[in-house]
């Protein structure tokens, strides 16, 4: 597709590699102090409304958070593989185990999908929506109100992901990249393994305790 | 290039950045230079800047009598947020970063372009978009929160504050953008003979403040996207009949918007550091203080954000905590002002505009810093919170320090960035215009606040008329001041007498090139051999760069 | 000099201990800065002038701070940074420590105007008596946004919060009127929220307060005590006018048809009003006197619910002339052309 992947203005790839990395962990960075406003905000109104919170963590379907979790850790080791493809070069088979991960991102949505549809029959939504009968205690209805925000901010990424995975994924399949230059294949594995390590927050806050 | 002597005419760059590699809306719009984008920035903010100033200038026309003067409590409310969110998020923030950042940074790394050029220009098309959505939500009537936006007042008012959330929300994400570009360039850019301790002043300064940024703004975008959800779906996250906490939001606001005004001051800093050398003719005395400074306020200005609430009802331990840590960052600033104080000891000083310049900022500086010190002994606050002794403090600092620096960075760098002079005399006109105007409009509410009164007043007692009045016409002068300031510059964009490369005889890196500097930066590849402020005999006798042969072209 | 600093400096008047001690510290803190700018000022001056260029071909020396430059620098900036902090710091503790036997005031924002309540005595809005010489607690509460309480002749603010208390108290040495001030923006007419703190004799203070509540134990009767005139039923709705002021009625419901933050009063009264929701109800008396109690029930369509209670606030014959006084503001009903009939008003069908 080019030449050689070297922009004009970097002396060497080598130096353009570390720069991409950098910046990568940079940006990844800052999503997580995205997040960690809104854990923040959970943390605080944990502490107050004990009880509530409690209770209304008790009231979700803990095994589809667990499903869930096993499909996003798995996503994020076909997408390892997928980069270790791509080190040695097979951008096909880079491209194939990167489409898995994104089925198995897909199954993950649908199950939040079935997850809220449950939410919104029984009642359990943030604010004055809340009418759900099993849980009266005062907070659960704010722990709703994080768990639509942190859980929705959640799914926005894992699309995100998806698409870079698709993107990536389809220019590896179609070789651009090689063994000796497969910096995006990594750049894009390093971000899908964020969306995967936040979810590894959000499960324990949210549902286990 | 050496340092154009008197003896030769200068000479306009026949191959500058402003020709090539093409002239035209597209070469401009899709450019991926980072001088371009940084012109951009400049025209951009500097436009926004004037907006925040005619709102202001209503504002203060409004104060001149106690009661209504030129319209309704509902248009004042509206107009004092407005001026708050323009002034802030699209200029204050952007405007030296993102405008002289952009265009020097490279250059004073001995680089070609910022590391990331392509999102360089998207970040200028996300402050565009951001700044439509605010500039939607004023024309639609506007919010009536102040900047702050406090909760619960913001999540239930009628006004609508949505889309002048969701523009700040947008510019958050331009700055963390030139934040992350800015690092990377820093760390992986520097051309061969530059290490850490050859850094211009100005990059170290840039540098912690894209930390900030970075680290920062995300934090800022959640907050204002959590009052949006409020205001639109009122969920309860701050509203206390629901379980929430109206001061929770403080927390969260001021966990971005302390380090925030550290966004704005320190590439202040970095601009004067510069100037300080390049017109005191001097080596900066105590390079590491002034470069670990930067980084001390970046760290510590993180913590320091329960001084903004002293009398929200927080513990007294909290409020300890607080006081002491502000404490400490008040002394990184006390070591620079020495510092450029002690530079100017055995030098060799040239006092042209952006000289003046650094003379106001020195002094507005020195007092606003102390005024913050003095605000951070918390009994104090107690009586200042919320008065004009705050919005005092504030505009001594943001606009006696970044405006100053802003100017002193327009005149110093105008010849780099055109190739053109501006008009001295003029320029020193305007100066003592908008010093002494500056003056008589913030002194004066220094003392409205020890006096009592609150901020946000649209009436006012009568006590305190006279020196309102006194308020604003100090406003009128330094309003005039700077617009005679843009009156010249643009007239000398077009007929300023041509500069050549270093009309100051500055031994700064980007002096070392043409002006306006070409495409590449410099001619192949620059390897230095001396540090950027070296002016002593011996540092003087050749320029701090050597050109190693220019590399063969690949595709890029 | 305590004085003359304090006029220099546009203070108001020191109407407490506290408020001198926290002036002292200010002029420490003002004179130290005085005398350091002038330092620094004067030493920038100096280079300015010998240090001037002289010649495009200068060249200058290379000078290194030493350790005890940066020592300097740093230590006695912060000295004095952390001894106006150590003096500073307990001034604010102790605004938070009331001395026990303080005299407690329940102060309520509202948009806009201040509420205060004595436990078991009157109540008033706007005005706060307090007597000099002994301790007062406030204990602040917000009943919509946050506004905030402040005394500038006292050096006192303390904000008033939604949903919780918050707490400081104050002494005010000798007898006066001070102003208060919202220090926190809550809308529309922020700088309108005036209020003012009169500071009685001891002893002037204790009257008023036993007056006061013998008026209260009064109005809480239903019949007349001997000796006190029976009111007559023309001037209920006098009454309930001076009332409607009283208690900040008119500040958002007007009386000329003029639509404001409440629907106005005029021409009310059997008024076929539509609320949110789409619901029509009669604006009987039943309607009126539960829009007092509890506001929040029926709200009228196109307007906002920040309309707060007066349950416990007016006793049920207050209640009562206030809704006479509704009644009594009708738009003339005599029509200009030829008499048409006699006017019939039918009964309301409940």
């Amino acid at each position: 597709m080019q030449a050689s992947p070297l922009a004009h203005h970097f002396e060497s790839l080598e130096k353009q590699t570390h720069a991409a990395r950098l910046g990568m962990w940079l940006f990844l960075a800052t999503e997580v102090l995205l997040f960690t406003a809104l854990f923040a905000a959970y943390g605080v109104y944990r502490f107050l409304y004990p009880e509530g919170f409690a209770q209304a963590s008790r009231s979700i379907e803990t095994w589809i958070g667990f499903v869930n979790t096993l499909i996003l850790v798995t996503s994020s080791f076909t997408v390892a593989m997928g980069l270790d493809a791509a080190t040695r070069g097979n951008g096909r088979r880079t491209a194939l185990l990167f489409a898995v991960s994104v089925l198995l991102a897909l199954a993950f949505l649908g199950l939040k999908a079935v997850e809220y549809s449950h939410h919104f029959q029984e009642g359990q939504l943030p604010g004055r929506f809340y009418t759900f009968e099993g849980v009266q205690a005062p907070g659960a209805s704010l722990f709703f109100a994080l768990y639509f925000l942190i859980t929705g901010l959640h799914a926005i990424h894992v699309i995100i992901g998806m698409t870079v995975l698709i993107v990536i994924g389809t220019r590896a399949g179609l070789g651009a990249y090689s063994a000796e230059y497969h910096v995006p294949v990594e750049l894009a594995g390093l971000y899908w393994h964020l969306v995967d390590l936040i979810w590894i927050f959000v499960f324990p806050l949210i549902y286990l305790i | 290039m050496s340092p154009s002597p008197a003896s030769e005419a200068p000479a306009m760059n026949p191959r500058s950045y402003l020709t090539e590699p093409a002239t035209g809306f597209r070469s401009w719009a899709l450019t991926r230079d980072h001088k371009r984008i940084g012109v951009m920035f400049l025209v951009a903010t500097t436009i926004a800047f004037a907006l925040g100033g005619v709102f202001a200038m209503l504002i203060r026309i409004e104060l001149l009598t106690p009661g209504p003067t030129i319209m309704d409590a509902m248009t004042y409310n509206r107009l004092f947020t407005l001026h708050g969110v323009v002034m802030i998020f699209l200029f204050m923030i952007p405007a030296i970063p993102s405008g002289f950042g952009n265009f020097l940074l490279p250059i004073m790394l001995g680089a070609k372009d910022v590391a990331f050029p392509r999102l360089n220009l998207l970040s200028f098309y996300v402050y565009l978009l951001g700044a439509t959505v605010a500039l939607y939500g004023m024309i639609h009537g506007g919010a009536d929160t102040g900047w702050t936006f406090y909760t619960p007042y913001s999540t239930t008012t009628v006004t609508k504050v949505v889309p002048i959330l969701l523009g700040a929300f947008i510019l958050g994400f331009s700055s963390i953008l030139t934040g992350l570009n800015f690092i990377v360039t820093t760390h992986t850019m520097r051309a061969k003979g530059i290490g850490w301790m050859r850094l211009p002043l100005f990059v170290w300064a840039i540098y912690a403040t894209s930390i900030i940024q970075i680290l920062a703004t995300p934090v800022l975008g959640m907050t204002l996207l959590l009052v949006a959800v409020e205001n639109a779906f009122h969920w309860g996250i701050f509203d206390p009949a629901r379980g929430g906490d109206p001061v929770l939001f403080q927390h969260f606001f001021w966990f971005y918007s302390h380090p925030a005004v550290y966004i704005m001051i320190l590439p202040a800093m970095a601009v004067i550091s510069e100037v300080v050398c390049a017109f005191a003719r001097k080596n900066i005395f105590g390079y590491k203080a002034v470069a670990y400074s930067s980084l001390g306020i970046a760290f510590v200005g993180f913590f320091t954000w329960g001084h903004h609430l002293f009398t929200s009802g927080q513990s007294a331990f909290d409020a300890g905590i607080f006081g002491v840590l502000s404490m400490f960052v008040g002394i990184f600033t006390a070591i620079k002002v020495f510092n450029w104080t002690a530079t100017l000891y055995r030098g060799s000083i040239s006092f042209k505009a952006p000289f003046a310049y650094f003379v106001g900022f020195l002094f507005f500086l020195v007092f606003g810093g102390m005024t913050g010190v003095a605000l951070a002994t918390v009994s104090l606050d107690v009586h200042w919170q919320d008065t004009y002794f705050v919005v005092a403090h504030f505009h001594f600092i943001m606009v006696g320090g970044v405006i100053m620096a802003f100017l002193a960075a327009l005149h110093y760098w105008f010849p780099k960035i055109t190739g053109r002079t501006y008009p001295e005399g003029w320029a020193l006109v305007a100066a003592t215009l908008v010093i002494l105007g500056f003056n008589f409009t913030f002194i004066p509410q220094f003392l409205l606040g020890n006096e009592g009164m609150p901020r946000r007043y649209f009436s006012y007692p009568e006590r305190f008329w006279a020196l309102n009045v006194a308020s604003t016409a100090g406003a009128s002068v330094l309003a005039f001041g700077l617009v005679l300031v843009l009156g010249y510059m643009l007239i000398s964009l077009r007929w300023g007498k041509v500069a050549g490369a270093n009309p100051w005889g500055s031994r700064g890196y980007e002096w070392e090139t043409p002006s306006p500097p070409p495409v590449e930066n410099f001619e192949g590849t620059p390897v230095f051999t001396r540090g950027p402020h070296e002016y002593d005999e011996e540092a003087v006798a050749s320029p701090a760069h050597v050109n190693a042969v220019p590399e063969p072209k690949h595709a890029s | 000099m305590n004085d003359l600093l304090r006029r220099l400096l546009f203070l108001p008047e020191q109407a407490s201990a506290h408020a001198r001690s926290v002036d002292q510290l200010h002029f420490f803190v003002i004179v130290t800065t005085m005398i350091a700018a002038t330092g620094v000022f004067g030493t920038a001056l100096y280079f300015f002038v010998r240090y001037r260029r002289r010649s495009e071909a200068d060249v200058t020396p290379v000078v290194k701070p030493t350790a005890i430059h940066e020592a300097l620098f740093i230590g006695v900036p912060l000295a004095f940074f952390l001894l106006w902090f150590a003096i500073g710091y307990p001034q604010y503790v102790s605004l938070s420590q009331p001395p026990p036997g303080a005299m407690d005031v329940y102060v309520q924002g509202k948009k806009w105007m201040w509420k205060f309540a004595y436990p078991g005595g009157p109540s008033s809005v706007d005005t706060l008596r307090v007597p000099a010489g002994r301790p007062v607690r406030l204990l602040i509460t917000s009943r919509d946004v946050i506004h905030s309480f402040f005394v500038p002749a006292l050096r006192l603010k303390q904000d008033a919060l939604p949903g919780r208390y918050t707490q400081t108290w104050f002494q005010a040495d000798k007898p006066g009127r001070y102003e208060i001030f919202c220090a926190e923006y809550c809308g529309l007419a922020h700088s309108g929220m005036l209020g003012e703190l009169v500071v009685l004799p001891a002893s002037e203070f204790d009257d008023w307060v036993a007056d006061q509540r013998r008026g209260l134990a009064q109005a809480q009767d239903s019949a007349p005590s001997p000796g006190e005139p029976v009111r007559p039923a023309s001037s209920v709705v006098e009454e309930g006018r001076r009332l409607s002021a009283e208690q900040g009625c008119l500040k958002c419901h007007s009386v000329d048809g003029s639509r404001h933050i409440g629907p106005t009063w005029v021409d009310l009264y059997h008024r076929q009003e539509r609320l949110k929701g789409g619901r029509i109800i009669d604006a009987d008396e039943g309607y009126l006197t539960r829009s007092m109690m509890d506001p929040g029930a029926d709200i009228v369509e196109g307007y906002q619910n920040v309309m707060p209670t007066y349950q416990g606030k007016l006793a049920p014959p207050e209640a009562a002339a206030i809704v006479e006084y509704i009644k009594s503001l009708r738009t003339s009903a005599v029509p200009s052309g030829p008499s048409e009939g006699p006017v019939y008003e039918p009964i309301p069908r409940k």
